[in-house]
């Protein structure tokens, strides 16, 4: 039986950048991190099933100014998708449509956008805001090349948890063991583990965060 | 130049009849002193290589004796050390943190006083060196094994240590990519420390160090070297 060609690993909503020179790309990343948490803001202040449709229009705008291949962000929204598919279907019967749609689009809404900005936004750029942001913590005694890079790296460890997972339930698939959470669990567990470690010594080798 | 005195790593390890921990050695005591250009280390799996290796750009520190390089010692003054000194692991996987090699590349240069469109000029040039500059965009775990590895090399490099050290680089690549790397490490001006199982690499080397049982069990030459290596070889049973 031919199931085509094969796809990439799924690594999770917040995507790789992909490079482009449509307004998003071109627009700051402390300027678009601005605007994300203002959105976020808004859509949660704001209530009712036509304002969660507004947001949502808003980021398919977005989606569309971008000019990220459609697939890239529908392949990575299918998982938040069946998620909010579940909680609408939960808020629709404790509380009743409007929730339930409110609920379901804001959080589709807020995923798309932020994926819009992974996608649009270079993770050098990024890191570079985040320090900037960070830097009152200089006061305190913390780095903020260091808080930075911790954010950066824990938005590059979603994908790398997806993929281990993945992993993980093929190699229990191959010993005939699909049917058993803890084995798929607990080896992923510890490869976390061991990817963390693995990362810290990484980082350690190229001598970043100890300035 | 790379001065280890009175060397010793140790470990804790866990007691199999469940009594408290014991004190294992890891490696040592060992004292070199390290100034070749090109310097291969052997040994069997286990043997205390790797840990020699880390112990050069302060990866591991020493339980005891020092470890200088340049007269800077790896445990008081291990940033500056790890500016002087690169490390190349055995699987880029654990090694390449961002995305995408140019994202990569530029987190190396983060720590050099360069804005974001030097650092990314930067990090493509790296890239370009090794030939990696059609990749520059790609997710890297869409590049085969043996672009990883050039990948982490560029890494590596993009800042310019003034030492290379790499632990089994060609272990995980083809014939093809063993051979494309060891060209590289080979025409490099870094002093290049590298750890290895491939022995026709070793041969190249101006000098080996034998490891085994955490020792430097010889120390020497490239062609005697390594026929004590296989002669230990051809003896041990495990």
């Amino acid at each position: 039986m031919s199931t085509g060609p094969l796809r990439a690993p799924w690594t999770g909503p917040l995507g790789l950048y992909h490079p482009g020179t449509s307004p998003l790309h071109r627009a700051r990343a402390g300027l678009k991190l601005a605007i994300l948490a203002l959105f976020t803001l808004a859509v949660a202040l704001a209530h009712g099933p036509r304002s969660a449709l507004v947001a949502l229009g808003i980021a398919l705008l977005l989606q569309l100014v971008s000019r990220v291949p459609w697939h890239r962000t529908t392949r990575g929204l299918l998982p938040t998708l069946v998620v909010a598919a579940m909680i609408g279907a939960y808020q629709w019967w404790a509380r009743g449509w409007a929730t339930a749609v409110e609920v379901s689009v804001n959080l589709v809404a807020l995923v798309l956008i932020s994926t819009l900005l992974t996608a649009t936004t270079r993770a050098d750029a990024l890191l570079d805001v985040l320090a900037r942001i960070a830097r009152p913590l200089r006061h305190v005694g913390l780095s903020p090349e260091v808080f930075g890079l911790t954010v950066g790296l824990f938005l590059r460890t979603i994908p790398v948890l997806v993929r281990t997972t993945s992993e993980t339930r093929d190699a229990a698939r191959a010993r005939g063991l699909e049917r058993h959470p803890r084995a798929v669990l607990v080896p992923a567990a510890v490869r976390m583990v061991a990817h963390a470690r693995a990362t810290g010594d990484a980082l350690a080798a190229r001598g970043l965060g100890e300035d | 130049m790379i001065a280890l005195a009175g060397v010793q790593v140790t470990a804790y390890s866990p007691d199999a009849a469940g009594g408290a921990d014991r004190i294992v050695r890891l490696l040592g005591p060992v004292s070199l002193a390290l100034g070749e250009h090109r310097i291969a280390i052997v040994g069997a799996n286990g043997s205390g290589k790797s840990t020699l290796a880390r112990l050069l750009n302060g990866l591991v520190l020493p339980s005891s004796g020092t470890v200088q390089v340049d007269g800077l010692d790896t445990a008081r003054d291990g940033a500056a050390v790890r500016r002087r000194v690169g490390f190349m692991f055995t699987d880029p996987d654990a090694q390449l943190v961002m995305p995408t090699p140019v994202e990569d590349v530029a987190l190396s240069l983060r720590r050099l006083p360069l804005d974001a469109a030097a650092r990314d000029a930067a990090a493509r040039a790296a890239l370009a060196r090794f030939g990696l500059a059609d990749r520059a965009e790609v997710p890297v775990h869409s590049l085969s094994g043996g672009q990883r590895q050039l990948l982490a090399l560029a890494s590596v490099l993009a800042t310019e240590p003034q030492i290379l050290v790499c632990d089994e680089p060609t272990t995980l690549l083809d014939l093809r990519w063993r051979r494309i790397v060891d060209e590289l490490l080979a025409g490099l001006d870094q002093q290049v420390v590298v750890v290895t199982h491939d022995l026709d690499a070793a041969l190249q080397a101006d000098r080996v160090l034998v490891v085994d049982d955490g020792a430097v069990a010889f120390d020497g030459d490239p062609v005697p070297a390594v026929q004590f290596y296989r002669d230990l070889m051809t003896a041990a049973h495990p």
